[in-house]
């Protein structure tokens, strides 16, 4: 697609491409633990090299999440984040960053909020895709309409779970990138990538050109290092936020830009 | 009856629901993660197929007759009528069922439903502790593995349901996240089904969730109103007036109403919890105070602020105290074939305590709040007037907050 050749994800892919690298995307709470720390940690993960950030929006029950992001979305909330004030937050922080930034939320906040009202403001606040969590395509018409008159990209997840038909809808839906679910189970940090993750990166790969990328328990360089043999980004989102949790207070933005850093050493090709 | 009219159009729709897409007019549908789509499917499937199979059928049957004790007695409660001095009310005895509540229907059905799907475990959330120990205890007949979610808050409040569980050979497993109730029991389940998906079928306890959740839920609860509407056309030779049911999620409600939606002149109430009041956080009273969203994978009527963020709930009975409704009901709402109303804790505890003392039969603090609203009108009622009450689980469990309430 035209549309979708031209949008910053996919400029973000193929510079990539070009250069022979593989990606880091970032996963990271908004309001986790404030907007401003947030607006503070999105520059010093850009400046660290992040080639994408999701930005996840808190909600009340966040069923899919792990418990590290289920505490940062507490935290968030506790703090009045609500995604109104992430979209207006998001206009200035976009101005300092690089990178495309995809919103990353559960259904209900957007659709309370009026999909048409989102798509815009999204747009405007210069977001890039959207990822929302607990919809599937079957039941994303409205919400596709809305957003894509926008110009956003669409991201959809497949899953080890899903079947050749369910992985070939989720592809032809998603536009930006096609984000695979390492593995079954809720995000978190895992000790070792399944065993299911590259078959399912291969099923991907036959059914479409779009750049891959795969999440749900990586975060390590070794592990970041590793997607990337197969995918063409990695996604890093409980370790960050762990890290975010832990070392925020002390360090400071700086001490999670490091962070990244280290997560992006290892997706550096060892003759670098 | 020749008022009885055709299903679909007395419902106010135009097709017969949930449409393919498990939708009951706009209410309902699948929002889950993708994970849960396949799980999901081959549930659907197995459902479908055991639906058409009369051996199946027959099975249930035999269970809900030699295990859990069907059918349930429709039993007149005299001197209840007498003393509010109007309208005949009538209870559909689901308290005396196996494991004291309507819940053992469903469990049934759905642990039959994962046998044949060859699961080996089943997880359930629980509220009020009724749907898990009928879970924990379809396990144990069936011999499988069974974990429930439960809110720590719940676990405090209905302590005696937590130990039958885990006399039953259940883990139960308490939920700190959250409000620590129903809701954030489910979020617990979901992410539990989410990781276990291949050997494990997630044991939902009403008519929510996904497709096929809703209706599959109603039709191993629909028992209830089949046996409802023969025992009172044998015993007082014509329909009742008004049907009254509790609505949590609303699983024993949809199972009385279902099979009198056709009949005209047959009203039906369902009653939500009103809480402490009707602010935001005091009750659980979705057609009062909540508007159309997503929550626990299904579209429907949720209690939420203006940012859409669940609101958090209260009821003095647990099995109510949850913020969303099962989408047919909110399609029933929105037709205007049911009504939905209110009654607060003050008043199920008052309706606990009359029933025990007029007819010997101690209530759930759930049903207690159908049968304040039978209280409510019945006086106001002409002494030929018939009010049927789903008295879907009885009061043992409640014992203790009984006590503390004082309401001796």
């Amino acid at each position: 697609m035209t549309v979708a050749s031209s949008s910053r994800l996919s400029i973000r892919f193929g510079e990539l491409t070009q250069r022979g690298e593989k990606g880091l995307v970032v996963y990271l709470t908004a309001g986790d633990p404030s907007l401003d720390a947030t607006g503070e940690i999105l520059q010093a993960i850009d400046q660290a090299g992040a080639d994408v950030i999701e930005l996840g929006i808190p909600f009340s029950d966040p069923l899919a999440d792990g418990p590290v992001i289920q505490r940062a979305s507490e935290r968030a909330l506790k703090a009045g984040t609500t995604l109104r004030n992430v979209l207006a937050s998001l206009k200035d922080w976009r101005k300092a960053i690089q990178a495309p930034v995809v919103l990353f939320s559960y259904y209900n906040p957007i659709l309370q909020y009026g999909l048409t009202a989102f798509a815009r403001q999204a747009h405007a606040a210069g977001a890039d895709g959207v990822l929302v969590v607990d919809l599937t395509p079957e039941e994303a018409d409205p919400y596709l309409k809305a957003v894509r008159q926008e110009g956003l990209d669409t991201i959809f997840l497949a899953s080890p779970t899903s079947s050749a038909e369910r992985l070939q809808r989720a592809a032809a839906t998603s536009s930006g990138f096609l984000y695979l679910v390492s593995r079954t189970g809720v995000t978190g940090e895992q000790k070792e990538l399944a065993a299911t993750l590259v078959p399912l990166i291969q099923r991907a790969r036959a059914v479409t050109p779009l750049p891959i990328a795969v999440g749900f328990g990586i975060s390590n360089p070794q592990q970041v290092r590793r997607v990337q043999q197969f995918a063409e980004a990695a996604v890093v989102g409980s370790a960050v936020v762990h890290a975010i949790e832990e070392r925020f207070s002390t360090g400071g933005a700086r001490a999670i830009g490091d962070f990244v850093r280290w997560l992006k050493h290892g997706t550096e090709s060892e003759a670098a | 009856m020749n008022s009885r009219t055709d299903t679909a159009e007395a419902r106010g729709v135009s097709q017969p629901w949930p449409d393919a897409a498990g939708r009951f007019g706009e209410f309902g549908g699948r929002f889950v993660p993708e994970t849960l789509m396949s799980p999901i499917e081959e549930l659907q499937r197995a459902y479908l197929e055991a639906q058409a199979d009369t051996a199946f059928q027959r099975e249930f049957k035999r269970l809900l007759k030699d295990f859990a004790g069907r059918p349930t007695p429709l039993y007149h409660a005299r001197r209840l009528s007498d003393r509010l001095g109007g309208a005949q009310i009538f209870l559909k005895r689901e308290d005396l069922l196996h494991t004291g509540a309507h819940k053992i229907n469903n469990c049934l059905g759905q642990g039959l439903l994962a046998r044949r799907m060859g699961k080996t475990r089943l997880i359930a959330e629980t509220g009020a502790g009724q749907h898990g120990v009928a879970t924990a205890t379809v396990a144990a007949m069936f011999g499988l593995e069974c974990c429930v979610y439960m809110g720590e808050e719940d676990m405090a409040r209905q302590a005696p349901n937590v130990f039958r569980m885990r006399l039953l050979g259940a883990q139960v497993v308490p939920v700190g996240s959250g409000s620590k109730t129903l809701k954030d029991a489910i979020n617990e389940a979901m992410r539990d089904w989410v990781t276990n998906v291949s050997n494990t079928h997630y044991l939902m306890g009403s008519v929510l969730g996904p497709h096929p959740y809703p209706v599959m839920v109603r039709e191993f609860q629909r028992v209830i109103g089949q046996e409802a509407r023969r025992q009172i056309m044998d015993t007082v030779g014509r329909l009742p007036d008004v049907l009254l049911a509790c609505v949590g999620g609303g699983s024993n409600s949809i199972g009385l109403f279902y099979d009198f939606i056709p009949d005209a002149e047959v009203q039906m109430v369902g009653i939500e919890a009103g809480g402490r009041s009707l602010q935001l956080g005091d009750h659980a009273a979705r057609f009062a105070g909540g508007k159309p969203g997503v929550l626990h994978g299904t579209y429907t009527y949720v209690l939420q602020n203006e940012d859409g963020l669940i609101a958090p709930t209260h009821s003095i009975s647990a099995g109510l105290d949850y913020p969303a409704i099962g989408p047919e009901h909110a399609a029933l709402f929105r037709s205007g074939r049911v009504q939905y109303t209110q009654v607060g804790d003050e008043a199920a505890l008052e309706a606990a305590r009359e029933l025990s003392r007029t007819e010997g039969i101690i209530p759930a603090l759930e049903s207690a709040h159908a049968v304040a609203e039978a209280m409510r009108r019945a006086p106001r009622m002409g002494r030929e007037t018939i009010l049927l009450v789903n008295l879907s689980g009885r009061g043992d469990k409640d014992l203790g907050i009984f006590q503390s309430a004082g309401i001796l």
